[in-house]
């Protein structure tokens, strides 16, 4: 463990915009893709158990 | 194969103006360079090869779409695909056809529009090989992308999309080898792997065409 | 013997696929995490500060995993489509069509986190590194596959026609990065060749080679949950789905 003060871990020795900049767009990536996934799935399914609910409509 | 060559040769003639407008568009955009970058020719001869490689490409691409489009529209593609001569041999043709009309102007037209940018004769010659190899080289290429896209919305645009990085190569070889000459270096490497890139092309390319089509037609 | 090969192909059915893929998800997230979590724990923690870098370097603990998930997506999609060409299978198109925009995200991580690292390091956010232009391309060719598949309304003509493109590709990812490493030799007086890393400290190894591996757990996570959700789309109107459904 180098760092003496959490001060110094985030100015990462001077090069604080640049291995945050890489480090946040990482995070940005991981998490907007998993949720627009997770979106994706929702809007098929809610479509499907609507089709369903027609069709049951239909035939009631 | 023969056939076919000489039935696009033919449709190709009566249908001049697509071919012309390539060729033109070929020497529009090499002028265009010049006039946004200067006249300074020392700069004009160290950017020449790139940019006669660019437009080569570009012309290129833009007459990619004539390969199968009209025969996928009247039918003759689909008849071709049933005919008992091999479908690969066919298309192999229509490559062929296609390079006569497209690649080899360029190649001819190449050394005129050199002259502009100052290069001297040795340079030019070397380019007319380079071109001689990377035109078929692309004309391959790209009907892999014209089978892929026909009839698909965004044609033109797509096909670019696709084909262009697999372009990359033909032009840094191709450009490389003009460049190596007027560095005074050997352009024996970059030559002998266009003429590499060329034989694998010609191997795998009518194949990867050919079911592309054969996808399409369905 | 015999039951084994059976009990495995039920799985090459979109129907079986679906459950399955949806028990598994949470154990590639899980495994994921602890990866993730032990390789920035080395990339902060353990591994030093380098001599020349600094503590820049340690964007080469997304950089490098990044691009290595990149060209190892690309391959993975390209085999199932190659599969499902082969084959006619209709999970394996489906699987290569699930993997492409994760695969893009992680070249254009890697272009990211590239041109961040050569900021500081070599004063531009863009240089033409062999490395960095051939990401370049096979970015490209990413967008043109998730294009092209995009284009064809037909699935099964779709999954074809990016099969062949895939596979194309796949053949000329090698071509690519060799011409542009001659390319960019030719070119360089002082080749700057910016992924060369700082003389590895072992636990620098350790730190990229955990977090690629919570990079390709992430990656599977998402695709499978890509591909149940492209199977639903896909089978909509089969039987099966209705059962599907709470």
């Amino acid at each position: 463990m180098h760092w003496n003060s959490v001060g110094e871990f985030f100015a990462m020795g001077g090069y604080a915009l640049y291995v945050w900049g890489s480090f946040a767009m990482c995070v940005l990536i991981m998490t907007v893709e998993p949720l627009l996934v997770a979106k994706r799935n929702r809007d098929i399914q809610g479509s499907l158990r609507r089709e369903r609910l027609a069709d049951e409509l239909e035939k009631s | 194969m023969f056939v076919i060559i000489r039935r696009d040769l033919l449709i190709a003639a009566r249908r001049k103006s697509e071919v012309l407008t390539a060729l033109f568009f070929f020497v529009i955009v090499t002028s265009l360079f010049p006039l946004g970058i200067g006249p300074e020719p020392t700069l004009l001869k160290k950017i020449a090869p790139g940019i006669l490689w660019v437009a080569a490409l570009l012309a290129t691409m833009l007459g990619l779409t004539r390969m199968f489009a009209p025969d996928h529209a009247d039918g003759t593609l689909e008849q071709m695909a049933l005919a008992p001569t091999p479908f690969g041999l066919l298309v192999a043709g229509k490559v062929v056809a296609h390079w006569l009309v497209s690649g080899l102007p360029l190649v001819l037209l190449a050394p005129v529009l050199g002259i502009q940018f100052g290069l001297d004769a040795g340079a030019l010659g070397i380019m007319m090989i380079a071109l001689l190899l990377g035109t078929p080289l692309l004309s391959l290429i790209g009907a892999i992308g014209a089978a892929l896209t026909l009839g698909v919305r965004g044609g033109g645009v797509l096909l670019s999309l696709l084909v262009l990085p697999l372009y990359v190569p033909a032009l840094i070889f191709g450009a490389g080898a003009v460049e190596a000459h007027l560095s005074g270096l050997d352009v024996t490497g970059h030559l002998s792997l266009l003429a590499a890139m060329l034989a694998l092309a010609v191997f795998f390319a009518p194949w990867a065409t050919t079911a592309a089509l054969r996808i399409a037609l369905e | 013997m015999n039951n084994r090969i059976i009990h495995w192909f039920k799985y090459a059915s979109p129907q079986s696929f679906y459950p399955l893929a949806g028990k598994m998800i949470p154990w590639f997230w899980a495994t994921a995490a602890i990866f993730g979590a032990i390789g920035l724990w080395i990339s902060f923690f353990v591994a030093p500060t380098d001599a020349q870098q600094g503590e820049g370097y340690r964007i080469i603990f997304i950089h490098v995993p990044a691009s290595w998930m990149s060209m190892f997506i690309y391959c993975i999609m390209a085999g199932w489509a190659g599969i499902g060409l082969a084959l006619n299978t209709r999970l394996s198109g489906m699987m290569a069509q699930s993997l492409a925009p994760t695969g893009a995200l992680m070249a254009f991580l890697s272009l990211w986190t590239g041109a961040f690292w050569g900021k500081p390091m070599w004063g531009a956010w863009w240089v033409w590194d062999a490395r960095l232009t051939s990401e370049l391309i096979l970015f490209f060719l990413y967008i043109g596959f998730i294009a092209l598949q995009a284009a064809i309304d037909d699935p099964r003509r779709a999954d074809k026609a990016g099969a062949i493109l895939a596979l194309v590709g796949v053949v000329n990812v090698p071509i690519i990065y060799f011409s542009v490493k001659w390319w960019n030799t030719l070119h360089q007086g002082s080749t700057i060749n910016m992924t060369k890393a700082p003389s590895m400290a072992t636990t620098m190894l350790w730190g990229m080679l955990l977090m690629a591996l919570c990079f390709w757990m992430y990656s599977i996570a998402v695709a499978l949950s890509r591909v149940r959700a492209i199977i639903l789309e896909r089978e909509r109107h089969t039987e099966w789905i209705k059962g599907v459904l709470n």
